[in-house]
C-alpha cells in the first residue's frame, strides 16, 4: 500500500530515512540542507531515536560513526562548507568499514559560494576527498520520490557494503515540491552477522565484506583508522598488509559495480545521448518529451559512483555524449574515459538548472 | 592488582618510552573501573590520536581509536546511541585541548555521561616534542626553542566552566589519589574530567633540565597544590607561586546531565 504526500524533497529523505529504520542523526544547520535535520530533529525522538545537534560538522560526521559501532542506522546532512570539514571523519569511515549516510544538498561552490543555489560541485570531493585511495557509493536523486527512495536504499548499501553511502541531491530536488508516493513499509538489508572468536577484519567471503562486531556485544573489537591487520590491531609499518587492505576496500566497492548500478537507458539506437543524474535529469527528460522525433538518446544515472560505465556500452550507435551538469564537467571527464566517440560538456554554474533550450542548443550544435 | 585480565596481552609489548607516565594513569584508571565491577562488554573505550591516545588498543574491551581531537565527538555517538554502555575516553593535551577544544567543551556544556581522563604531558609526545596548549612559559619543545610565550590552558578550569558535573586533577605521583579520583568520576552521572599531570622524558624532560625521569616525577610532587590548601592561602591573601598547579577534587555537583542509563 502506499499514500500520496505533497512533500519537499528534503522532507522526503528524512521521512526515508525514518522508514529504512534510521534511529540516530547526528547533524548541524546549514543551507540547503537544513530541513531534514530539522525534520529529524521532530521525528526521531517520537520513535526513540536520537538526534543531536553537534558543535560542527566534524561532529556530526564522529557521532554518526560512534553511533554505528554502537548498532544505529545513523545519518547526517550537510552542504559544501560542512562536507569539506567532514571529509577527514569520512576516511575514517572508509578506513574502519563503517556503515553510515552522509547527505549533500549541494550548493555553489567554492567556499561559502551560494548558499541557496543549487549546484553540483561536489562530485568528486565525494569520490576523493579524503586523503588516500578508498572507494565510497554516492546516489543521485532527481525527484522527491527518488529523495525517499534513494536514502532507503543509501542505508541498505551503507549496511550491506559496511561503507559510508551519500545521498548527493542538490538544491534544486532538495527544495522543490512534488507529488510522491510513499509506501507504508520498505526493503530493509541487514549487516552480515560477525561470527564470535573469529578476527573482526577477516573476511574470506567473495564480495570482501567482513561481519560487523557492533559494540556491547562481548566481541572486544578495536577499531583503529591506523593500518591494521584482521585482527583490527595496528600494523602501520607492514607494506603488504596496507596494500592488501587498501586494495580491499576499494575492491569490496568497485567489483559489486554492475550489481548495485541503478540508471535508465532512453532510445538505445540513438546517435546523440544525453546523461545526467540529479536536477538536469529534469531539463533533459523535457528536451526528450519536446522532440518530434523521438530518436534522442538519454542514460540517466542513480549509482554515479561507482560508476557504472557499462551503462555507455548499451549505446551502440552513440556518436556523442552529451553531459549537463551543475559544474564544469566533472562526470563528463568521468565518462571521457570509458568511450571513443566524443563527449561534450555543457556545464552550468550559477545556480540555475539548464534551460531545455540550452540543451536543444547543444544538440544541435555540431562541435 | 586483579585488573591483569583487561590488558589484551597479545599487542605487548606497548609503544610507551621507558619512564613514560602514561602507563601509570591506565593503571590507575583500569583499578578504578575494576571496583566498579563493570563488565568488558558494556565498557567502550575512546581515544584520539597522541600517544595517551593509544591506550585503548591495550585494553580488551571494544575500542574506538579515531581522529585527532575528535575522541568527545565520536564517543558521544557512541553513548547516545547506547546508554547502557559505559564510555571512557583516553586523551592528552594536545588532543583534547588544541584540536579537540571545540569538542571538550561541548561535551562539558552538554554534561554527556562520560569520563575523561587526560594524560597531559604538556607537549606532543608522538610527533617528537612540540609546544601544546599547556606547556608551560618558559618550557622548551621543538617549536618554541626560545621557550614558550604563549599562556598554557587551565584544562579543569575550562570543564568547569564549560559545565562538567566533576573535576579533578592529580599527577603521576599520585596514583593512590588519583585512582579515587576516577573512581568518582566514573560513579557521577554526567562529564568526569580527569587531569592527570604525567611526565614525557623523552619530548619534554630532556629539553626541560630533568636528567632523571624521578626529577620531573619529584617535580611534579612538589609543585602539587592541595586545593584545601590552595583555599586556605587564598583566604589567608597568601601568594601562590606561578609554578605550583592545585591538585585534588576541584568541581562536584548534580547539575542535569545527558545520557544517563535510564
Amino acid at each position: 500500500m502506499t499514500r500520496t504526500e505533497f512533500w519537499q524533497g528534503n522532507t522526503a529523505c528524512a521521512e526515508g530515512a525514518l522508514a529504512a529504520g534510521c534511529n540516530f542523526f547526528g547533524g548541524y544547520p546549514i543551507t540547503p540542507s537544513t530541513e531534514v535535520a530539522e525534520h529529524m530533529a521532530a521525528k526521531l525522538p517520537k520513535k526513540g531515536g536520537v538526534f543531536i545537534q553537534m558543535e560542527d560538522e566534524i561532529a556530526s560526521m564522529a557521532s554518526i560513526i560512534g553511533a554505528s559501532w554502537a548498532g544505529s542506522r545513523a545519518m547526517t546532512a550537510t552542504s559544501g562548507p560542512g562536507f569539506s570539514l567532514m571529509m577527514e571523519n569520512i576516511g575514517f569511515a572508509a578506513m574502519t568499514e563503517t556503515p553510515c549516510v552522509v547527505v549533500n544538498v549541494q550548493r555553489g561552490g567554492p567556499s561559502t559560494g551560494q548558499p541557496t543555489m543549487s549546484a553540483q560541485g561536489d562530485m568528486m570531493q565525494v569520490r576523493f576527498g579524503s586523503h588516500g585511495d578508498y572507494a565510497i557509493i554516492a546516489l543521485c536523486p532527481a525527484t522527491v520520490q527518488e529523495m525517499f527512495e534513494l536514502t532507503v536504499k543509501a542505508f541498505n548499501l551503507a549496511d550491506k557494503y559496511r561503507v559510508p553511502v551519500f545521498l548527493m541531491a542538490d538544491e534544486t530536488v532538495g527544495h522543490m515540491r512534488e507529488k510522491i508516493l510513499v509506501p507504508d513499509k520498505v526493503e530493509r538489508v541487514s549487516r552480515k552477522p560477525f561470527v564470535p572468536g573469529t578476527p573482526p577484519f577477516r573476511t574470506t567471503d567473495p564480495d570482501l565484506v567482513p561481519g560487523f562486531p557492533q559494540f556491547g556485544t562481548g566481541q572486544h573489537v578495536h577499531v583503529t583508522g591506523l593500518t591494521h591487520d584482521e585482527r583490527g590491531y595496528p600494523a602501520a609499518t607492514n607494506p603488504g598488509l596496507h596494500m592488501a587492505l587498501v586494495k580491499r576496500l576499494v575492491d569490496k566497492i568497485e567489483n559489486a559495480r554492475y550489481e548495485m548500478a541503478d540508471y535508465d537507458i532512453i532510445n538505445p539506437d540513438a546517435e546523440q545521448v544525453f546523461v545526467a543524474y540529479g536536477g538536469p535529469v529534469r531539463t533533459v527528460q523535457q528536451v526528450l518529451h519536446d522532440s518530434p522525433n523521438n530518436d534522442i538518446g538519454f542514460l540517466r544515472i542513480r549509482t554515479v559512483w561507482p560508476f557504472p560505465e557499462n551503462a555507455l556500452a548499451e549505446f551502440r550507435n552513440a556518436r556523442r555524449f552529451l553531459i549537463p551538469e551543475m559544474n564544469l564537467g566533472q562526470i563528463a571527464r568521468e565518462i571521457e574515459r570509458h568511450v571513443k566517440v566524443p563527449v561534450k560538456s555543457i556545464p552550468k554554474l550559477g545556480g540555475e538548472l539548464h534551460t531545455p533550450a540550452e540543451l536543444v542548443a547543444a544538440l544541435e550544435a555540431k562541435q | 592488582m586483579s585488573f591483569d585480565d583487561w590488558y589484551r596481552q597479545d599487542r605487548l609489548p606497548h609503544i610507551y618510552c621507558a619512564g613514560c607516565g602514561n602507563g601509570t594513569i591506565i593503571n590507575c584508571t583500569l583499578a578504578a573501573i575494576d571496583q566498579m565491577g563493570w563488565k568488558k562488554e558494556e565498557t567502550v573505550f575512546v581515544s584520539g590520536i597522541g600517544c595517551s591516545s593509544r591506550a585503548p588498543g591495550y585494553i580488551l574491551t571494544d575500542s574506538l581509536h579515531t581522529t585527532h581531537g575528535r575522541a568527545l565527538a565520536f564517543a558521544t555517538g557512541v553513548k547516545m546511541a547506547n546508554r547502557d554502555l559505559h564510555v571512557v575516553v583516553f586523551t592528552g593535551d594536545g588532543d583534547l585541548a588544541a584540536i579537540g577544544g571545540n569538542h571538550f567543551i561541548h561535551a562539558c556544556r552538554r554534561n554527556i555521561d562520560i569520563t575523561v581522563v587526560c594524560m597531559n604531558n604538556q607537549i606532543y609526545g608522538m610527533t617528537g616534542g612540540q609546544g601544546s596548549p599547556t606547556t608551560p612559559k618558559g618550557c622548551l619543545s621543538s617549536t618554541t626553542p626560545y621557550g614558550c610565550t604563549e599562556t598554557p590552558f587551565d584544562l579543569c578550569e575550562l570543564a568547569t566552566a564549560a559545565g562538567a558535573n566533576y573535576v579533578a586533577r592529580w599527577t603521576s605521583y599520585h596514583v593512590k589519589e588519583l585512582e579515587k579520583a576516577v573512581k568518582v568520576g566514573l560513579e557521577t552521572p554526567g562529564f568526569s574530567f580527569i587531569e592527570a599531570l604525567v611526565q614525557c622524558p623523552t619530548a619534554f624532560g630532556r629539553r626541560n633540565k630533568f636528567r632523571q625521569v624521578a626529577d620531573h616525577v619529584e617535580y611534579l610532587k612538589v609543585h602539587s597544590l592541595l586545593r584545601a590548601k590552595r583555599d586556605r592561602m587564598l583566604e589567608a591573601g597568601e601568594h601562590i607561586p606561578e609554578d605550583m598547579f592545585v591538585v585534588g577534587e576541584l568541581t562536584r555537583r548534580n547539575r542535569p546531565a545527558m545520557g544517563v542509563k535510564p
